[in-house]
């Protein structure tokens, strides 16, 4: 039988694209979609995926799952599991939209807005976010033919097997509002053609979307599983996600130092620092070895407070990015920024391992 | 000279209607441009391409003898194996430019990405050539075998880096020549600087000429002392690292 | 300082009642292993530099001489073999990364010795070759998922370019450089006599050999050398060379001193400069970029060319394979981690990759589960050393080999493993004009022909004994294998039954 994500591991390339407003102006999903498929020759149809900021003004407070399911018996359990841990606000499914390109199958699409039920353990205090990303790992690990594939508040992933350009079109992305959005083509080196396995992929507010196949996978795999985490699709963009949520939610890292972490400076470089910030990054690289990500990616990370795109050390991967007005884009070629914007303040070319960092100054609007 | 609007026509039918277009006219105006990739592929002799907009990756692949001349940004690996011809871009570069060049020029407005140059190596009377107006990321001129780099470093902010790490690692053939002042560290073990003479300094200024003639500015004030040229320290830098076993 | 500590690896002793003094021995030698003191009117040796290529031993007319292992031992320790005291000998002494020739010579299970093939027996007639029909040509490349056919049964689907081969075999890339020019047109005047293909590995096409373009496969490597619009033009195939058996993850190196004037021409580089492959194609990082390579080869070549993509045989090579597939390769060729060499890092050759049989069978096993092995040709190498080697290749899935070592093999190469010396007494590992002229392509390329069509004979009485008459009916017809002495997770990655199953 073929194997799906996480059944065995798959490599696969990409095109990625993301696009912020900084003042928390939100747009429609038009832009996102054109700018992805610009880049169509850069992934092979067998997946496609959106995770979109800003999109559930009404439900803010509210975790957002988006949930697929490939049967109703399944979809049964985890509704009992739900109901169980959360207060479920409202319920229902994703609207979709018959696409030529896309072979949805029998696959449920359900979406729920909730608030977790917590219980007071005697071992531990756990926060919200803490339950909640433990029950999302439960029902993915526990509940065959059902998937939490977006799980953050007032976000949501859109994702499935096909192009990109088809899969926005099938979520009818243009009707959706978001202050920042990212995009992903994927070029896996297989077809389940399971939509779980297509990106972003998603964690509580965390999306990434990324470009390129890591080399240092499992020494991250086996690293970030002994913090609680279950890698369960063996993907690269599910470990990544993981390690953020690690070093910013779990350890309280700061973003700069996260990203010196996941993309160290080299040895010679740290030499010919200042005695203090040596000694930071020393004890970075000394510390949170397991936590380098090696070979080639280009992630552009999302969360609420914005984005931050990022290139491997030696820059393996291209990624360009550029500005206008309240806007930040980023994408793996010039072309498609250039597609949806004309004429930008700024284009640059981030270095390796240099960050590119969009926060939202303003509230969304 | 033809002029075409390009916006979402595929590469392939781009590039095919290329070359039914030099049949007749060998001057083409491409406008629009958004992403296509390979235009210019392998494309010969007295054919000249003017293109407005941002071309794909691969542009002037196996080129021999074309002439393009971008107005806009262009994107990854500009230039691929090219043999001959001219490149003349008015903006900036992705990465990979030049990779595995032998012959033909490139001119780059402003800025380069990482590993300019890579493995570019020149092959008797042809020498490839690539002048940068700004600045070039790590990996310049990375195994270059041959050619020449000309990194004039113009109008870059005070804090910026003319050259990023890794310059020249491999380097066992060729000329990196760089308008100011640039730290040991960031080249490689097997690249060394060595004085200019006569034949570098009218070398330089030709090309110098060329950039201000195509760019149309004024670089009168470039002082040639401030310029240093680097090159291999040996031309089999690997002769002693194996062992016969 | 100069201490040495390693001894002799070989003794040549010669026996002086039948010696003639023809000297023979002393002129094909270019280790100098054998000398001669007038004054004394005596043979000498130096068993230090003999390599054991047989070259003397083969050409003494008198048969006086013998070559042994060097007698000496070292105290017999199961942990530190001679080997591995040896080398590090040699590294203490030089700081070296220790370089080896040819695949790797240790002894991991060869997997197409434990596999055994059926025949026919009264439910079937087995055919008998010699005078019934029996078709063992092959067509390599792309094929549509399916054909179409307008309302008067006329095909409507063009098919794209295919590789036509009479037998199912390669001969496998081997650069010119690595190996002399009197051997690289040997290989292509073998093909072109048998209907086969050659490839010219990573160093480009010497112009004199541009005639034979039709048996030609021109590779593209990452060092991109003599690479050109012509160059694509010529050959029947292009094939972009990702990975090699024999060093997967590695680059190649040309020494400077094997530049000379000819070889300084086809790579299109100066004479005496090295010619460095980078371990990667630095324009591909990724599997996008793999498709963005295979588009402006068929841009460049205006999809008149079938593109071969060959990568080593490593842990993930199914999936790999499957990506390859998807980013538009028309052939696959996967070489396993025997494969040849003329200079591979000995760590990485003895230590990195997989046999090409478990390789083979998880590749082909995974692209049918995905529904695509037909759209695509399979081709394996590392280490095909008889016609059986091949009929069992192609019952587990490959479309056809590709030999590389064998082929060396036939033209005279004694496996003396000492390329990297580019000495080879045999002319064919060398850039010495001296000893090239000792390979003369016209004699020596009818050895290559006779070698593949005695195998062509051995295949095609293996098929008739199966009650097979078309090899195309062999591909991929695993029934036709049992494995001997292999483990269940052996047999279930092979994809085979046990024998007496």
């Amino acid at each position: 039988m073929l194997k799906k994500e996480g059944g065995l591991r798959i490599p696969s390339g990409c095109a990625i694209s993301g696009i912020i407003d900084k003042k928390g102006k939100r747009f429609s999903g038009e832009e996102i979609i054109k700018s992805i498929a610009l880049m169509h020759e850069r992934s092979n149809g067998l997946g496609g995926g959106f995770a979109a900021y800003g999109i559930y003004p009404q439900y803010k407070e509210f975790y957002a799952f988006h949930i697929f399911y490939d049967n109703l018996g399944v979809k049964t359990q985890v509704e009992d599991f739900l109901a169980k841990h959360f207060e479920i606000e409202s319920a229902g499914n994703i609207p979709t939209k018959a696409v030529p390109n896309i072979k949805n199958q029998s696959l449920l699409i359900w979406r729920y807005f909730v608030y977790p039920r917590i219980y007071i353990s005697k071992e531990e205090v756990i926060d919200e976010d803490e339950f909640t990303f433990r029950c999302v790992i439960k029902i993915n690990k526990e509940y065959n033919g059902a998937y939490v594939f977006s799980s953050g508040k007032n976000m949501g992933a859109f994702k499935g097997v096909g192009y990109p350009e088809d899969i926005g079109e099938f979520f009818m992305l243009d009707r959706y509002e978001a202050y920042m959005w990212t995009a992903h083509g994927r070029f896996p080196t297989n077809t389940p053609g399971w939509w779980g396995g297509a990106h972003p992929f998603t964690m509580l507010n965390w999306s990434v979307v990324h470009n390129g196949e890591i080399s240092s996978y499992d020494a991250n795999r086996r690293f970030v599983e002994m913090f609680g985490y279950k890698c369960t699709l063996q993907t690269d963009t599910e470990v990544i996600t993981y390690l953020f949520d690690l070093l910013v939610r779990k350890h309280k890292m700061p973003m700069d130092e996260v990203l010196k972490t996941v993309a160290a400076p080299f040895w010679d470089d740290i030499e010919r620092e200042s005695k203090e910030i040596q000694n930071k990054l020393k004890g970075i690289r000394t510390v949170y070895s397991s936590a380098l990500i090696n070979g080639p990616f280009s992630i552009i990370l999302g969360c609420q407070k914005g984005m931050v795109a990022l290139n491997d050390r030696i820059k393996l991967r291209s990624m360009v990015a550029a500005e206008k007005g309240d806007r930040t884009y980023v994408a793996s070629e010039e072309s498609a920024i250039r597609i949806i914007c004309d004429n930008p303040d700024r284009v640059w070319s981030p270095k390796g391992g240099e960050a590119v960092i969009a926060s939202l100054e303003g509230k969304i609007k | 000279m033809k002029k075409v609007k390009v916006l979402d026509i595929y590469y392939r039918e781009l590039n095919d209607f290329i070359d039914n277009e030099i049949k007749t006219d060998k001057n083409i105006m491409l406008t629009n441009v958004f992403g296509q990739r390979y235009i210019g592929r392998g494309l010969s002799r007295n054919v000249r391409i003017k293109i407005q907009g941002t071309p794909g990756n691969d542009m002037a692949v196996y080129m021999d003898g074309a002439e393009i001349e971008v107005f806009g940004n262009v994107q990854d690996a500009v230039g691929n194996i090219m043999n001959s011809g001219r490149i003349i871009v008015h903006g900036g570069c992705g990465d990979t430019l030049g990779y595995a060049m032998r012959g033909g020029e490139i001119y780059i407005e402003g800025n380069v990405g990482y590993r300019a140059g890579i493995h570019m190596k020149e092959y008797k009377k042809m020498k490839p050539l690539i002048v940068v107006g700004g600045k070039a990321g790590d990996f310049l001129g990375e195994y270059m075998a041959g050619g020449a780099i000309i990194l004039l470093a113009l109008n870059l902010a005070k804090d910026e880096e003319i050259v990023g790490r890794f310059c020249g690692t491999g380097i066992h053939g060729g000329n990196i020549y760089i308008n100011g002042k640039v730290d040991k560290y960031k080249f490689g073990k097997e690249i060394e600087k060595v004085s200019l003479d006569e034949k570098d300094i009218v070398f330089l200024k030709k090309h110098i000429d060329l950039y201000s003639k195509f760019f149309k500015k004024d670089l009168s004030h470039l002082k040639m002392n401030f310029f240093s040229k680097y090159m291999a320290v040996n031309k089999n830098p690997y002769a002693n690292m194996y062992c016969a076993n | 300082m100069n201490l040495n500590f390693n001894s002799p690896l070989f003794e040549v002793t010669r026996d002086e009642k039948k010696c003639v003094k023809c000297k023979v021995c002393i002129v094909e030698c270019s280790n100098k292993v054998h000398s001669y003191d007038e004054k004394k009117d005596i043979f000498k040796v130096d068993n230090m530099k003999c390599v054991n290529c047989h070259r003397c031993v083969v050409l003494c007319s008198a048969r006086a001489l013998i070559v042994k292992k060097y007698p000496l031992e070292f105290r017999e320790n199961k942990n530190w073999s001679e080997t591995a005291i040896k080398e590090i000998y040699k590294q203490s002494q030089t700081g070296g990364v220790l370089l080896s020739s040819m695949g790797n010579p240790n002894s991991f299970p060869i997997y197409w010795d434990k596999m055994l093939l059926n025949a026919s027996q009264v439910t079937n007639p087995s055919i008998d070759p010699l005078r019934e029909p029996m078709e063992t040509k092959v067509m390599i490349g792309r094929k549509p998922e399916k054909l179409e056919f307008d309302s008067n049964g006329k095909l409507i689907t063009k098919i794209p370019p295919q590789v036509s081969l009479s037998v199912p075999i390669i001969f496998a890339a081997m650069s010119y450089g690595a190996i002399s020019k009197n051997a690289h047109e040997s290989l292509a005047k073998a093909a072109e006599e048998l209907g086969i293909c050659c490839n010219t590995g990573e160093g480009g096409l010497n112009k004199d050999f541009y005639k034979y373009g039709k048996n030609i496969i021109v590779q593209v490597a990452s060092g991109r050398f003599g690479v050109h619009k012509k160059y694509l033009d010529t050959g029947v195939a292009i094939e972009i060379k990702i990975g090699q058996g024999a060093k997967p993850g590695i680059g190649g190196h040309l020494p400077g001193r094997k530049v000379g004037e000819d070889v300084s021409a086809t790579r299109m580089i100066p004479v005496g400069s090295d010619a460095i492959s980078p371990a990667p194609h630095h324009d591909i990082y990724s599997i996008e970029d793999l498709r963005q390579l295979i588009f402006s080869l068929r841009e460049v070549t205006h999809y008149k060319k079938s593109i071969f993509v060959k990568i080593a045989a490593v842990h993930n090579a199914a999936a790999i394979a499957s990506g390859v597939a998807r980013a538009g390769a028309d052939a696959i060729v996967i070489d396993g981690f025997r494969g040849g060499t003329g200079a591979a890092p000995t760590r990485v050759r003895d230590n990195v990759g997989i046999p090409i049989e478990l390789a083979l069978a998880s590749i082909d096993q995974r692209l049918r589960e995905e529904e695509i092995r037909n759209q695509v040709s399979l081709l394996v190498s590392g280490s095909i050393r008889n016609s059986a080697d091949v009929v069992k290749a192609i019952a587990l899935g490959a479309d056809a080999v590709c030999i590389g070592t064998a082929a060396l093999i036939a033209m005279g190469c004694h496996m003396c493993r000492t390329c990297i010396t580019g000495k080879c007494n045999w002319g064919i590992a060398t850039q010495d004009p001296e000893l090239e002229k000792r390979l003369d392509p016209d004699i020596i390329y009818k050895r290559l022909v006779n070698l593949v069509s005695a195998w062509n004979h051995e295949i095609q009485e293996m098929l008739g004994g199966m009650g097979i008459n078309a090899i195309d009916s062999l591909r991929g017809n695993r029934l036709m294998l049992r494995g001997i002495g292999l483990n269940e997770k052996e047999l279930e990655i092979l994809g085979i039954k046990y024998a007496g199953e």
